[in-house]
């Protein structure tokens, strides 16, 4: 293996290392506050270790991992995610004196699983990638088992998880196996080539076989109509994991889907763009109707991250028709922008709440600016930038769906995306009025007026900034998302 | 560069405002009105010496290769990737909406002066903000520009009905913001249609208003793109059938709220008709407009029976404001100088008349806590300052000779006229349903019995002063008119398109 190849695994390596190292030391000594700084650690050195990395020449390590700027911009928002998540654990479980070590070395291999995910190019590392994030999320939603009190019912979430994600893992495969029968190869890149020599009468096995890799996608993504856990699965879990479940899990998921119909050139099924389209605009549609239902906000959030994922699809769809690269280019930044939103809602969630009492209703919002001016101010920046609204990395991520939609003249979903953002205001303004309303008076022991961790707000401030930043002048990271775009 | 400092004026002064509560209840108002007369100051710079600002504002105007009679031009890049940049200009019409803005705002802050003591910091924050986002649009050249000050001028005012507004706040504060946004949404498609149009015909991307005048769009998706543009700025104006906001809002705003809504919002819709979709699409629009016109008749005439029937005080004054707003729909798509004069007159004379009526509205609800009409009676005698302001200003709404509301009103219908005759006859009609609802308001609130013996203070000296600066505005618009004509007149003829309906 060249020094080229190790320096572009180091991220790989680093965490891994981490993994042990914390596996090492729990072994030794449980120690909440030692663990997490140990994880911390790691995660952010795995980061800023990207300073070394040459992606601007791809590099297909093992024919497994290629490291290209694309891979990389995925891998760090995957261990974005890893420390945002560790982040928010930490305050969560401080009182909660049962085995918290565990938490972060699921954690740590679940994040691992997404930096994989985002590198992948070969069925392979595309199903370790996946299964990496999965297993780790089959414990961790069900955490505070011992607790006596737990939050919610995460049992219960837990083995839903299980059995629908290890279905959708099942059909996945199904999906890959055909498409291997036929092509012969499990590198992307090679399929392409493969698709097109296939006899007449066996395109229809490949097409199956790249439906049912869709279904087994849309159901990590939740899509609708794969979406049926999403709220039970997140309102069940505790709050860093459905943090964890919203943004990494998503994240590499996309990215390896996306460079697998672009390398494989899937779009020439138009088959494959019909069903995302419907995907896409039931997603859109039935993502934001149910969730002006909900008065749980985890249940809301959940919700609007199926539609979020719906307004995401349009962009890949977009790429069947759209010549040049833009459709990769608006998927990075509304996944950067999606990222950013959900971490930092999540945390104002979290720092509300701990392993045994959650506040994730909204009459628990009621008059949080006026309580907590800090938290409800992120909060309400993270609700304006899922609506879309202007001065916010959201509205940016909108532009981007509008344009690719434009171009690739897709006007139901276009159609879709305004009915589905009208819907979608409602929600995001009631809590945002909820918030501004007067405090209940009848409230003791406010949640929202104890103090947080440096940590956590930390990485509030940094999500607030950096949507703002990204509303504002978004140049500097379009450029960055442009070479992305062209390297693939 | 001074629109830009117009603007960060404003967004500076609002946080210094918010800031400045924690070290006194009174010091945010104090805040508010420094950053306010010094944007004053700074417009009337702009109207007494516009060659004040500089030869570079010539020299861009000359690059952009525009035509029309710029006084003051900003130009930078902002996102190259997408064509889009900051371009700042206020010809004639501009300059004199963004002073309209600026004293609508002072009064603004008059009338929250004594009202609105709690939590004022924020209040003043989000004032300032939606003025700035107000002047935004009315100087923003670049499509995207305009679109994202378009949205940004509705989260504060969202904010001030529904942490300030009355009972039914939650309600009107949504349907406010979901109106606009929808509308905006529609609006966004049509700009990225036109800008992708003008891309494949041309191969350049760019946003640029100047640009973008005179791309060539396929008759029927024209249409559609100008449809776009078109129900964002009726659900603005508004007009009927998409103007069910506007009543829930005003009523519910508190009173400074409501001056900037009536006052200056409402403005932002009929600008971006003139400014953006006629001449943007100029065969669409001859070929759309006898609806138009149509909907500016029925808007006069139904929303007057409307508000003939209404017992709340500032309902009946939010559906008058949607007639006089029909006014301006009729006369934007006669589409000829007298129309076009009478559109910007009545806009400008609308603003202060509808700003003063509310204010008025929102004081008594302040000194008597109802706006129920059968609440009141015979206020004359119990304050007989806030009385003769009130007719004054009603007089003034009915379309008083010599008074601004006549000039715009009488110009709209002598435009108007030329291009078609029955839509005209219906509207003038208005005219007369004006006198009916107003009067009805002096008749119910001010003559008459005061039978719940209501005891309140008269008007208090800034309200006093408040009063008196829009009656002058107001006279000086019906007396002198010429002086706002003059200023229109370029941007109208350069505005003058192919347009023959």
């Amino acid at each position: 293996m060249s020094s080229a190849a190790l320096i572009d695994l180091l991220q790989l390596i680093l965490l891994t290392v981490t993994t042990v190292v914390v596996m090492v030391v729990a072994g030794f000594k449980r120690d909440h506050g030692l663990v997490n700084a140990l994880t911390q650690c790691g995660l952010v050195a795995a980061l800023f270790v990207f300073v070394f990395i040459e992606p601007t020449t791809p590099l297909q390590v093992t024919p497994l991992l290629i490291f290209d700027e694309y891979s990389l911009f995925f891998a760090n928002l995957s261990i974005i995610g890893g420390i945002g998540v560790s982040a928010m654990a930490y305050p969560y479980f401080e009182k909660h004196h049962q085995y918290n070590e565990e938490f972060y070395l699921l954690v740590l291999c679940g994040t691992l699983g997404g930096v994989v995910m985002a590198a992948s190019n070969h069925f392979v590392s595309f199903f370790i990638g996946m299964e990496l994030v999965s297993i780790s999320l089959y414990a961790l939603i069900a955490y505070p088992l011992h607790s006596t009190r737990p939050a919610k019912a995460p049992l219960e979430a837990a083995v839903k998880y299980l059995i629908m994600s290890g279905i959708a893992s099942a059909v996945l495969l199904f999906g890959m196996a055909l498409v291997y029968a036929m092509a012969g190869s499990f590198e992307f890149r090679a399929l392409a080539a493969a698709t097109s020599s296939v006899e007449a009468g066996y395109q229809p096995v490949i097409l199956v076989g790249y439906l049912l890799m869709l279904a087994g996608v849309a159901f990590k993504l939740s899509l609708v109509p794969f979406h049926m856990w999403t709220p039970d699965v997140y309102e069940g879990a505790p709050l860093p994991v459905t943090a964890f479940l919203a943004t990494v899990s998503k994240a590499g998921m996309i990215a390896v889907s996306m460079r697998l119909l672009l390398n494989a050139q899937a779009f020439n099924f138009g088959e494959i763009t019909v069903v995302l389209s419907l995907l896409a605009a039931a997603s859109m549609l039935f993502g934001n109707l149910l969730a002006l239902m909900q008065s749980n906000i985890k249940r809301m959030l959940a919700y609007s991250s199926i539609a979020h994922l719906g307004y995401l699809l349009v962009v890949v769809i977009a790429a069947a028709a759209v010549p040049d690269l833009l459709s990769v280019e608006g998927m990075s930044y509304y996944m950067a922008a999606y990222f950013l939103m959900s971490l930092g809602g999540f945390a104002v969630v979290s720092a509300l709440s701990t392993a045994d009492k959650e506040l994730d209703h909204l009459l628990d919002f009621q008059g949080l600016f006026w309580r907590n001016p800090w938290l409800a101010a992120v909060m309400i920046t993270v609700l304006l930038s899922l609506a879309g609204i202007p001065l916010t990395a959201g509205f940016i991520g909108k532009f981007y769906i509008f344009t690719t939609g434009v171009e690739g003249q897709l006007w139901f979903l276009l159609t879709m995306l305004i009915i589905g953002s009208a819907i979608g205001l409602y929600y995001y303004l009631r809590l945002i009025y909820t918030m501004l309303q007067d405090p209940n008076p009848a409230l003791r022991d406010d949640p929202a007026k104890q103090s947080l961790p440096a940590g956590l707000n930390l990485v509030m401030a940094a999500m607030v900034l950096a949507i703002l930043y990204l509303g504002v002048y978004p140049t500097p990271f379009i450029e960055t998302l442009q070479s992305l775009a062209g390297a693939f | 560069m001074i629109l830009v400092w117009l603007m960060v004026i404003l967004f500076a002064g609002g946080v210094g405002a918010w800031l400045a509560e924690s070290s006194g209840a009174e010091h945010p108002r104090a805040v508010a009105l420094a950053a306010l007369l010094l944007d004053l100051f700074l417009v009337v710079l702009m109207l007494v010496a516009p060659d004040s600002m500089g030869l570079g504002a010539v020299d861009t105007v000359a690059q952009l290769g525009q035509r029309g009679d710029w006084l003051v031009l900003f130009q930078s890049d902002w996102i190259p990737r997408f064509g889009v940049s900051f371009i700042f200009g206020v010809d004639g019409l501009g300059l004199m909406l963004v002073a309209l803005t600026v004293f609508l705002g002072l009064m603004a802050l008059g009338a929250a002066w004594g009202e609105i003591h709690e939590r004022s910091g924020f209040f003043y924050f989000n004032l300032l903000w939606t003025l700035a986002g107000v002047i935004g649009v009315f100087t923003a050249l670049d499509l995207f520009l305009f679109f994202f000050f378009w949205e940004i001028m509705l989260i504060p005012m969202y904010f001030i009905i529904a942490i300030w507004g009355h009972e039914n706040k939650e309600y009107a504060a949504m349907k406010f913001f979901i109106f606009t946004q929808v509308s905006g949404l529609l609006m966004l498609l049509s700009i990225l249609l036109l800008v992708y149009f003008h891309y494949t015909s041309t191969n350049v991307l760019t946003f640029s208003y100047f640009q973008l005048l005179g791309t060539q769009l396929p008759a029927s998706l024209g249409y559609w793109v100008m449809l776009g543009f078109f129900i964002a700025f009726a659900t603005k104006l508004p007009a009927v059938p998409v103007h069910n906001w506007l009543p829930d809002a005003h009523s519910q705003a508190p009173t400074a709220g409501s001056v900037i809504l009536a006052g200056v919002l409402l403005k932002t819709g009929a600008y971006g008709l003139i400014r953006f979709t006629i001449p943007l699409f100029p065969d669409a629009s001859a070929q759309f407009a006898p609806i138009a016109m149509t909907l500016g008749a029925i808007s006069i005439l139904y929303t007057a029976k409307v508000a003939f029937g209404q017992s709340d005080l500032k309902r009946l004054i939010a559906y008058t404001s949607v007639s006089h707003m029909g006014f301006v729909l009729l006369g934007v798509y006669a589409w000829n100088a007298q129309a076009l004069q009478g559109a910007v007159m009545t806009m400008l004379a609308h603003g202060f008349s509808a700003a003063a009526l509310f204010m008025l509205a929102g004081g008594l609800q302040h000194r008597i806590h109802t706006r129920d009409m059968d609440q009141m009676g015979g206020f004359w005698g119990v304050a007989p300052q806030m009385a003769f302001m009130a007719m004054f200003f009603t007089v003034a709404a009915v379309g008083m000779p010599g008074l601004g509301n006549f000039v715009g009103e009488f110009l709209v219908l002598l435009g108007s006229f030329q291009v078609n005759h029955t839509i005209t006859a219906f509207a003038a009609l208005g005219l007369v349903v004006a006198a009916v609802y107003s009067l009805i308001v002096i008749q119910k609130v001010f003559f008459g019995k005061n039978r719940h013996n209501h005891r309140m203070a008269d008007l208090s000296g800034m309200e006093f002063l408040c009063f008196s600066l829009m009656m002058i505005g107001l006279i000086w618009m019906g007396m002198y008119p010429q002086t706002m004509l003059d200023m229109a007149q370029p941007t109208l003829e350069s505005l003058n398109v192919a347009f023959n309906p």
